[in-house]
């Protein structure tokens, strides 16, 4: 069975430009949510991209007044990516863009000098494809939370079908008046700096980024991580909020394993969705507990970059590979004491770990749930 | 024209637009043009016998989306048994940008602002799988693609790699968009029957 690797990658978030800089933040132990006035009205915990060093970056490379924050985003870190590959854009080669609501802000935004169209996210694709010369039309996936992990699997299946022979993967997500205000609504934001499978937590902190990764079936020394497994099921349960018994998510996790010929012991850490909202932490323990996954250590990226939506997902498989290649397990920044009906082994501190196989979760709206296996590369 | 009806056999689609329904090449229903699709979603609701309250709190993505799966599944799993782990892929234009666009409205005047959270909900295109697994209790996986026009292409290569997976699974597949007042949907069954029998070019011209 030929297998899937992932090579150069780009973070681009509330914590820094590149995954160096991002992985240096977390290592220090920095969370990039911010008490933050919102639109002129809302105060709220949000962790940001910086306006001002975005442009500044992004002129090197473009005109600020041609994009959206986020198309500008994406198209500076897919440039990194892209220039750090071991592979260039030829026919072959796939453009996957990952994405929950694109340019929402858009609707909202009566005097931008873009034209209204850009909210359609097959605009937002046309304007990435055109800006790298991407031969192939994108592939744009809009799967609520696991868009991002979704961004993975699909290059996977694509190459191994042979469709493509490689691929780059965009995702991202801002943070607008639209997904503040609805998650409000919905009474799913943290009125603190959201603290991952804690007691005292109440909701999630939105964040926004851009994250983009290169993925071949070549061996190549740029390789960071190799694909090993994959698993996707729906809750079929409820549209806005997940399964009490952790049903799709068990499923999603046991079906990975299988496809890896792996058990659930063989896997030693678990970077996983962790929202903080009080259903979702609760349900990921119940899924764990039921397959005895219990004492791998865990945590969430979310006390560091927030809910990113879209972008989570990639965000995170990137931030948990740099893990495993360092051998270091990064603390579940936020939380405190433990909030759940089922014990968990929530990373407390930064510490070493010899680590060559691990487990990226996500789950989303719709009752989507995703998981991935991920194996150290040898090289 | 026997090539034709082998076709009719192993492949199976709904297509609803212009406020008429196809099944399987076959008319089922087809009222006035000038209808708006609040009113002829009630009339398809009542004669498909659908008897799923839960219905009339969807948005009109979700509406068209498990009226068009309605159809389709009731008809295929009227002699074989339904299975649980059927994959759904579907993909559209607009993604959810009517309801979108409704939510705004609610967000737009700071003054009179009072966001509403039962559109926020269906403020995704994939709730409108997660209703048909919700209906159905399918547990497979799913994912929505956004595109230009309908890419059956991408659509049929994602749903082989499924298939080629696990052999006897079945992958719901297809098209639902929803942009203003215009609407289409358009979904099919893809199995292991279908592949190097169906084309591209076959599913297109039934799309058109």
């Amino acid at each position: 069975m030929s297998s899937i690797y992932i090579s150069s990658n780009n973070i681009i978030s509330s914590l820094g430009f590149n995954t160096k800089e991002n992985i240096h933040k977390i290592k220090k132990g920095i969370s990039g949510i911010k008490f933050h006035r919102n639109f002129g009205y809302m105060y709220e915990y949000t962790a940001k991209v910086e306006n001002k060093i975005l442009n500044e970056k992004f002129s090197k490379i473009g005109a600020n007044k041609d994009y959206t924050k986020l198309e500008k985003m994406m198209i500076l870190s897919l440039n990194d990516t892209i220039s750090k590959s071991p592979f260039s854009i030829t026919k072959d080669t796939a453009l996957i863009i990952s994405t929950t609501k694109g340019n929402i802000d858009m609707l909202g935004s009566k005097n931008s000098k873009l034209h209204s169209d850009r909210v359609y996210l097959t605009k937002l694709g046309e304007v990435v494809k055109k800006f790298f010369k991407f031969y192939n039309d994108p592939i744009i996936i809009c799967n609520a939370c696991v868009s991002g992990v979704l961004g993975i699997t699909v290059a996977k299946k694509l190459i191994k079908n042979k469709n493509y022979k490689n691929a780059f993967v965009v995702a991202g997500d801002i943070v607008s008046n639209f997904t503040l205000s609805g998650f409000k609504s919905l009474q799913a934001i943290s009125n603190k700096p959201c603290s991952p499978y804690s007691k005292n937590r109440n909701g999630i902190s939105l964040g926004e980024a851009a994250v983009s990764v290169a993925i071949s079936s070549k061996i190549n020394s740029k390789n960071i991580a190799e694909i090993i497994g994959e698993g996707e099921s729906n809750d079929a349960n409820h549209i806005s909020g997940p399964s009490r018994n952790g049903e799709g998510l068990f499923k999603s996790i046991n079906k990975a394993l299988n496809m890896a010929c792996l058990s659930g012991n063989e896997i030693e850490y678990i970077c996983a969705h962790g929202t903080a909202t009080v259903y979702n932490d609760e349900m990921e323990a119940q899924a764990f507990n039921r397959l005895n996954m219990q004492d791998i250590p865990l945590n969430s990226l979310k006390g560091y970059f927030g809910h990113t939506l879209g972008a989570a997902g990639l965000l995170e498989t990137i931030i948990a590979t740099k893990s495993m290649n360092n051998n270091y397990l990064y603390k579940s920044y936020g939380f405190n004491k433990i909030g759940l009906t089922l014990p968990l082994n929530i990373i407390k501190k930064n510490q070493k770990k010899n680590l060559s196989i691990i487990l990226k979760t996500a789950s989303g709206f719709g009752g989507s749930n995703v998981a991935i296996l991920i194996k150290k590369c040898k090289n | 024209m026997q090539e034709l009806k082998k076709k009719q056999n192993i492949f199976h689609y709904c297509k609803i637009e212009k406020n008429s329904v196809l099944l399987n090449d076959k008319l089922i229903i087809s009222e006035d043009k000038s209808i708006l699709f609040s009113e002829f979603s009630k009339i398809l609701y009542q004669q498909i016998k659908l008897n799923y309250p839960k219905f009339f709190k969807m948005d009109d993505l979700s509406k068209l989306a498990l009226i068009t799966s309605e159809y389709l599944l009731t008809n295929y799993f009227k002699k074989t048994k339904k299975p649980n782990d059927i994959s759904i892929i579907l993909s559209n234009k607009s993604s959810s940008l009517n309801t979108d666009k409704e939510f705004q409205k609610t967000i737009d005047n700071k003054d009179n602002y009072f966001p509403s959270p039962s559109l926020f909900v269906y403020t995704l295109p994939n709730i409108s799988i997660g209703e048909i697994c919700i209906r159905h209790k399918f547990t497979g996986g799913n994912i929505f693609f956004i595109s230009e026009n309908f890419n059956s292409k991408l659509i049929n290569e994602y749903a082989s790699s499924i298939i080629k997976n696990r052999k006897n699974s079945i992958v719901l597949c297809g098209w639902v968009d929803f942009n203003k007042d215009d609407f289409k949907a358009f979904m099919y069954i893809a199995s292991v029957n279908y592949f190097n029998k169906i084309t591209t070019n076959y599913i297109d011209q039934l799309f058109k």
